[in-house]
């Protein structure tokens, strides 16, 4: 049988090319993987190896033929003792191969253009009712991430933490204080200092089916892994056609802790809250911050857990019930109010609390959403919110651009345009590196009276 | 994970001699010789789909170094993990990946093995084993490691190969996993398929120190340099490194010199070496010749039975290229799946 050589597309991008030079003559024998031509576009000359193997029985384009169209027949290939005189050499490139791939794709397959399916939503539980007459606990935001850790890695034998001095220094910051002792060194794994070696190692083992808990010191050395944070954890379940991801956590303190200087000192909730495939979370209070901490490392799918340094220390309230799970993807109404909506997250909800309280006092009444939740993100409550305050204010200590409130104020834009009185104020740090002076710092970052004046700026009540 | 107590690193070098090629009875050749062909029909075809249109994107061919996945996958057993970068598609086919789905996915079509969401770099089968296909170099080799931190985690005898070329040698997270893979006793070989170019970059140009075999002398890795262009050199190797590794001594690093025939990606022209290089290569020392004259000598089998087995691999890889071309797109509402997983 005879086989057509074609002219051959180095790229997605090629149409033409001049076929340079005949290696081969009519008559000669060829087997695969022989170089029977160079061809040349204006970027690169190329060879063209024989996939086959017989013998040429007809060469249609001469040496030195100029703008020879992708996939035109060169040349004919009949099998040893085959008639060569039968070849039809006449049939043209067919028109839409090798022109734009996606163009010729659709072309062939449907005839016409596909139009993208619209983005699923997704169904998020509320919080779970807490039992009338459970008793509350107070707990700082330390212990309550310690304890669910604990309690999810006592559940299954497939979750443990690996990082730096997780184990016998007890955590930097004393969050795995204890879980060496209970757990052995197995499954509490102190790490060399080497970020994007064992956040990928962490990866693997996840793709592998355990859970690891990966503990950055402060995201801002997870600086050196975001490689395997982005391009491993977060798409291998997409590249693989649903075969297998990465069920983990990646968690530890994120945003400026108190005079640490540029280099230990930003907020990671916008850049990890871009990529698709990981589910983000940023808790303030110590309830949510072991609710959601157990739920994530129950979940699937890669987590970027961020924790606040500042907020580590702090009480809160918690619920005294045998399993505190929360909906990750789901805000948190921290204050009912009817004038303004400030939505937040992490310890810009400081900010948001002491605001609303010096307000309430000035007769605005604000609603304060917490997100919790940075990806997915709950705009729900939020236009829910608004459509009934009709004015928002956004905090948060990350750089301006592109922010998480830039965010929020593009969909409420979008989404609510007809319910805002005016527009939406996002007060973020300021846009410039963390200064180390305690005067700069303080000026750097977000502080109440921003807010304060940006709630009476949207409610015109200057 | 339990560290190492520490011993005196002012020992001897970490390089081991390599052990004669493995002997192979008839069976044996004539599987590598399979295995192999299949291989090399395969990209031979994938090479020519790429140049007719219908593979999109990078195309990265394996030609030339077939016998080193071909002789790895001889020396391991059911269940031990393969994980390597973006030259994948002879990883697939030596895993057992069929050869249907591989194609169709660099057609990027639905019946592809990421139905048509992963293209030539991104493959994995969680059934075979095969881990991807990772495009960003250097990522696979503490992803490889991963793995093998889970076999140790769960107990088992299991051992993950991790691939890599010499020119991922030089990312600065193979040494971080050495390093770890070291202290930890992770039952990893770390196979260096050195083909003597990263891209267009001769290895003497891009690396101060090119015997890779000594790449683990810092983390107390045992490195051996093997002909990679010779099955039966791999296989011997390969046997070497997996007991090692499965005995718990812990990682190990194969270096294989071996040669890519093709440029980098189809749209390499290769002006960074010389024709004349390539032909010789390819005249003296290809692996697939190799065992054939070996076969032949030995009289395991005809001139006409090879070109037999030659016809039915030509036949498997056509039926292949036909599944690809015919099998749809992936719907348009697959554009949404395979994002999250339901909590």
């Amino acid at each position: 049988m005879a086989t057509e050589i074609l002219m051959p597309a180095l790229s997605p991008t090629m149409e033409e090319g001049n076929l340079a030079k005949w290696l081969v003559k009519e008559g000669d024998t060829v087997s695969s993987g022989d170089i029977i031509a160079e061809i040349e576009t204006d970027k690169a000359t190329m060879e063209v190896e024989a996939v086959d193997e017989g013998v040429v029985a007809k060469i249609a384009v001469a040496e030195g033929t100029q703008g020879v169209k992708v996939n035109e027949v060169i040349a004919v290939l009949v099998e040893e003792g085959e008639d060569a005189s039968s070849v039809d050499t006449s049939k043209k490139a067919e028109e839409p191969e090798a022109v734009d791939p996606e163009q010729t794709e659709s072309k062939a397959e449907t005839g016409v253009k596909e139009d993208a399916p619209k983005a699923p939503s997704l169904e998020v539980a509320s919080d779970p009712d807490i039992p009338e007459g459970t008793e509350m606990v107070s707990m700082t935001v330390r212990e309550a991430l310690n304890t669910a850790m604990a309690e999810e890695m006592r559940r299954d034998e497939d979750v443990f933490i690996m990082g730096e001095e997780v184990a016998e220094y007890q955590g930097a910051y004393k969050i795995t204080q204890n879980l060496l002792q209970e757990f052995g060194e197995r499954r509490v794994v102190d790490t060399p200092i080497t970020e994007h070696g064992f956040a990928g190692i962490g990866v693997g083992a996840a793709m592998s089916g355990l859970k690891p808990i990966v503990e950055f010191m402060t995201f801002n050395f997870a600086m050196q892994a975001i490689d395997h944070l982005i391009n491993s954890a977060a798409k291998t379940l997409y590249m693989s056609g649903g075969q297998m991801g990465a069920p983990m956590v990646f968690r530890g303190p994120n945003g400026a802790a108190a005079r640490v200087g540029a280099q230990h000192s930003q907020c990671y909730a916008a850049w990890y809250g871009h990529i698709p495939g990981l589910k983000v979370i940023a808790p303030y209070s110590a309830s949510d911050a072991k609710g959601l901490l157990k739920a994530a490392i129950r979940d699937p799918n890669p987590i970027i857990f961020l924790e606040n340094e500042i907020l580590y220390g702090q009480s809160f309230e918690v619920p005294d019930v045998e399993d505190h799970i929360l909906p990750i993807g789901k805000a948190r109404i921290h204050k009912e109010g009817t004038d303004c909506t400030i939505v937040s997250f992490s310890i810009g909800m400081k900010y948001a609390i002491e605001a609303a309280e010096q307000l309430e006092a000035d007769g605005i009444s604000v609603e304060i959403i917490d997100l919790r939740t940075i990806r997915p993100l709950d705009m729900e409550t939020v236009l829910t919110s608004v459509k009934k305050t009709n004015r928002l204010v956004t905090v948060e200590e990350g750089f301006p651009q592109s922010s998480v409130g830039c965010h929020i104020a593009s969909q409420v834009m979008q989404q609510a345009f007809d319910y805002l009185d005016a527009p939406v104020i996002t007060i973020a740090g300021k846009d410039v590196p963390m200064p180390y002076a305690e005067n700069l710092e303080k000026l750097a970052l977000p502080n109440v009276d921003e807010v304060v004046q940006a709630v009476k700026n949207v409610s015109y009540r200057l | 994970m339990a560290s190492k107590p520490s011993t005196s690193t002012r020992s001897k070098s970490t390089v081991q001699k390599a052990p004669k090629p493995a002997k192979f009875n008839k069976e044996e050749e004539l599987k590598a010789y399979y295995d192999m062909l299949l291989i090399r029909r395969f990209e031979e075809k994938a090479g020519q789909l790429y140049g007719m249109g219908h593979i999109g994107g990078f195309c990265h061919l394996y030609i030339g170094q077939e016998a080193v996945v071909t002789g790895m996958q001889m020396s391991i057993k059911e269940g031990d993990q393969v994980i390597t970068g973006y030259r994948d598609h002879g990883h697939m086919l030596a895993c057992g990946m069929n050869p249907d789905g591989v194609m169709a996915e660099l057609t990027g079509r639905s019946s592809g093995y990421s139905k048509g969401k992963g293209g030539s770099m991104h493959m994995f089968s969680k059934e075979k084993n095969f881990y991807g296909g990772h495009g960003i170099v250097g990522g696979q080799v503490s992803l490889g490691t991963g793995l093998a931190f889970a076999n140790k985690y769960r107990g088992n005898d299991l051992v993950s190969l991790a691939y890599f070329g010499d020119g991922a040698s030089n990312q600065g997270q193979v040494y971080e996993s050495f390093n770890m893979a070291s202290l930890w006793d992770l039952p990893v070989i770390y196979i260096i398929e050195n083909n003597r170019y990263a891209m267009g970059t001769a290895v003497n140009r891009s690396s101060a120190l090119t015997d890779f075999s000594q790449r683990g002398a810092s983390f107390k890795i045992p490195g051996m340099h093997v002909d990679g262009m010779d099955v039966r050199a791999v296989k011997a190797a390969g046997d070497h490194a997996v007991k090692w590794a499965r005995e718990g001594k812990g990682p190990f690093i194969l270096e294989m010199e071996t040669y890519r025939y093709r440029g980098h990606s189809m749209s390499d022209p290769a002006k960074y070496r010389t024709k004349d290089e390539v032909q010789k290569m390819r005249a003296e020392q290809d692996p697939i010749e190799q065992v054939k004259q070996r076969i032949l000598k030995d009289k395991m089998a005809t001139e006409d039975e090879l070109k037999s087995m030659d016809k039915d691999i030509r036949a498997i890889v056509g039926k292949s290229a036909e599944f690809a071309l015919e099998a749809p797109l992936p719907d348009a509402s697959e554009l949404y799946t395979d994002i999250l997983l339901e909590a």
